[in-house]
């Protein structure tokens, strides 16, 4: 029996596909796959450092992609959320697709299958929150700012949605957690690395960098959201449900609660 | 803007239009042109949810609550003393642009009392739409409300606007209608829904011969039904639902439960409770009409008129009809499935994909999320054990209410309480 090995990657999503590339050319018995600001070397195990390359990344996805346009995005979305060794799961799980035919990504009687299935459905839930919390303010430079700080990293997946929406506004989307962005300039969205020191999530304190009217606009919401609550009918439990109070900060709506 | 006055006129209006249950921004595929502003994204989207755990998805307004009518259930009718607003067309715009621009909404819900006459009213909701649309580019969801009464040639114009248009029924029978809102006829409510009802097909079919062809309110038409304020039963409610459902293509019918806003002695008092359990389980039998393949006779009829209070109305259904269980979930077909208690649509899909791998057992259903309390009476699969013994309706609903707890068991629980 070969020598497990435990691969290192760059933490990218490209750099794990390089080593799920790897570990299938060189036929490596995997002990695991670990992002390298988080590895950990095993007892009986090797370190192999994996150098991420595009080619080989699309190979793989592309491979996984002939098999089905469901898996991979399940594939897409499970990585995106950064669950502890899920890096092994998805080796798993691609090398269960590979072996079969077709349509095993529908077998949720495997645990694998269905881990993963629930995990990228996890993300998705993930995602579409964060298409409906997100709250732009306006900077007195005309961009629509707003911090978020998701549970997974969902920004590369909402950035379709935003540009598709406000195509006409200048907009930034900040992660708090991952300390990076996305930028939109009325043409491209890019990522942007900020280091934000001060974050404004906090309305008491009005910052100077955002509009009086931006002030106005987010006192009428704030007046609209409690006018709409029929008080006979309070449910403070559904409600939490909904909009977990982690998120709370970030809602203008909620800001007094927190 | 001024600010004070729109303030103030936000608060009056917002909370007029708040007994208004639908807000749904799904069903609409309206796609962003030429760098405007706003997406319709298909499957909606809740931007916040109220203390009372509602979606907040559409900004949702009355443009008055000036009103020419006197319906009794109504908190805006005319004789009720309410501080009264107007909005502007354009004030409605620019709040539903900044609003949106923010991220806070995903369009505009527009209502309004009526003043001077139904045609009157329904011009100016269309005017708000249409502003929207051509003069700010605005692709997002625009929900109207048709004014009963509306004129055809206005109905067909808001269609042209809107991304759904609805109209209240508000009281499930006839005779509740005559009682409770005398200005009022059953026909004025119906025929701006037919109206649209046809427009709309007749878009579907121009659409498939010529893509191009615009779109006509693209997510449809929905209503809304007040429940335990005329005294109607649960299978008057949920048959007329289903008589609109078929004759008018609804895509939802709403139920919303009575909240008391006036002293009136033909509706509950003030401070009476709103029956909020009557509400969830009438949207559970909608669900089982509209997805489940159930029809409405088999979970109402004139033996059950009403819903039982302690269980879902499926469950309810299967311990009458017993005799369709046991159900094998590795052979049975999706219909049968579907009818199992404790078992969803999603577990439905997940099971029929499982089980051409492997024939699944207890172990694998429960990780696919089936609700076994429930369930485990009324199904075999691939393992030794199953309920052998020969428990009759009423003994198998003892054991899973035993076995389960519900958010509303103390509203109908017999036990009585030992602290008060």
């Amino acid at each position: 029996m070969n020598a497990s090995t435990t691969l290192i990657y760059d933490g990218s999503f490209n750099g794990f596909l390089t080593a799920v590339f790897v570990a299938f050319d060189e036929k490596i018995n995997v002990a695991d796959i670990q992002r390298n600001n988080r590895s950990q070397s095993g007892l009986f195990s090797d370190t192999e450092t994996v150098f991420t390359n595009v080619e080989k990344a699309k190979r793989v996805w592309n491979g996984i992609r002939n098999k089905s346009h469901n898996a991979i995005s399940n594939v897409y979305f499970a990585f995106l959320s950064e669950a502890e060794g899920v890096e092994l799961m998805l080796y798993t799980y691609i090398q269960k697709l590979m072996r079969t035919q077709s349509g095993k990504y529908l077998d949720y009687s495997d645990s694998t299958v269905l881990y993963i299935a629930q995990l990228a459905k996890k993300v998705g839930r993930e995602k579409h929150r964060m298409e409906a919390f997100v709250r732009f303010q306006l900077t007195k430079d005309d961009i629509y700012f707003a911090n978020i700080e998701p549970d997974f990293d969902v920004l590369p997946l909402i950035s379709k949605h935003f540009r598709d929406r406000y195509a006409d506004q200048k907009w930034l989307i900040y992660d708090v957690k991952r300390k990076y962005g996305i930028y939109y300039d009325l043409n491209h969205v890019e990522m942007v690395s900020l280091n934000l020191k001060n974050i404004q999530h906090n309305k008491t304190v009005k910052s100077d960098a955002f509009t009086n009217e931006e002030y106005e606009y987010q006192t009428l919401w704030n007046d609209y959201f409690k006018s709409t609550n029929i008080a006979s009918r309070i449910n403070p439990k559904l409600h939490t449900q909904h909009v977990p109070k982690r998120y709370w900060k970030y809602l203008s709506e909620k800001k007094e609660a927190v | 803007m001024n600010f004070n006055r729109i303030r103030e006129k936000l608060n009056i209006l917002a909370d007029a239009a708040k007994y208004d249950v639908s807000c749904a921004s799904s069903g609409s595929n309206r796609t962003n042109s030429n760098k405007g502003l706003g997406n319709a994204s298909k499957m909606g989207i809740c931007h916040s949810y109220t203390a009372d755990g509602r979606c907040v998805s559409l900004l949702k307004i009355l443009l008055t609550n000036h009103c020419i009518f006197d319906c009794a259930y109504c908190i805006t009718r005319k004789s009720n003393d309410v501080p009264r607003a107007a909005f502007q067309v354009q004030e409605v715009v620019d709040l539903t642009i900044n609003f949106y621009r923010r991220n806070y909404i995903e369009g505009l819900f527009l209502s309004s009392g009526i003043f001077k006459s139904p045609d009157h009213t329904m011009e100016r909701l269309i005017s708000v739409a249409k502003k929207l649309r051509e003069e700010e580019n605005f692709n997002g969801y625009i929900h109207l409300k048709s004014i009963p009464g509306a004129s055809d040639e206005l109905m067909y114009e808001a269609g042209l606007y809107a991304d759904r248009l609805s109209v209240n029924i508000e009281v499930p029978t006839i005779s509740g209608l005559k009682l409770l809102a005398p200005d009022k006829k059953h026909e004025d409510f119906t025929k701006p829904m037919e109206k649209v009802k046809n427009e709309i097909v007749r878009y579907k079919s121009e659409q498939k011969i010529i893509k191009s062809s615009p779109k006509y309110a693209p997510a449809g038409q929905s209503t809304q039904m007040i429940v335990g304020a005329s005294g109607e039963s649960d299978k008057d409610i949920m048959y007329s639902a289903t008589h609109y459902y078929k004759t008018y293509n609804m895509k939802r019918v709403y139920y919303s439960g009575y909240v008391p806003v006036t002293h009136d002695s033909r509706l509950p008092a003030i401070g009476s409770q709103v029956p909020m359990l009557r509400e969830n389980r009438l949207y559970q039998t909608d669900w089982l009409l509209r997805f489940y393949g159930f029809s409405v006779g088999e979970i109402l009829n004139s033996q059950h008129p009403n819903l039982d209070m302690d269980v879902d109305p499926k469950l309810s259904w299967a311990l009458r009809n017993l005799h369709h269980f046991p159900v094998n979930v590795n052979t049975a077909d999706k219909r049968l499935l579907a009818r199992i208690p404790g078992i969803g649509m999603q577990s439905v899909d997940k099971i029929v994909k499982a089980r051409k791998f492997r024939k699944l057992n207890w172990d694998h259903l429960k990780k696919i999320g089936v609700a076994l309390n429930r369930a485990q009476y009324f199904m075999v699969c691939e393992s030794r054990y199953w309920e052998r013994r020969d428990l009759d309706a009423d003994k198998i609903k003892g054991m899973i209410l035993q076995n389960s707890s519900g958010k509303f068991r103390n509203q109908y629980s017999t036990q009585l309480s030992l602290f008060n």
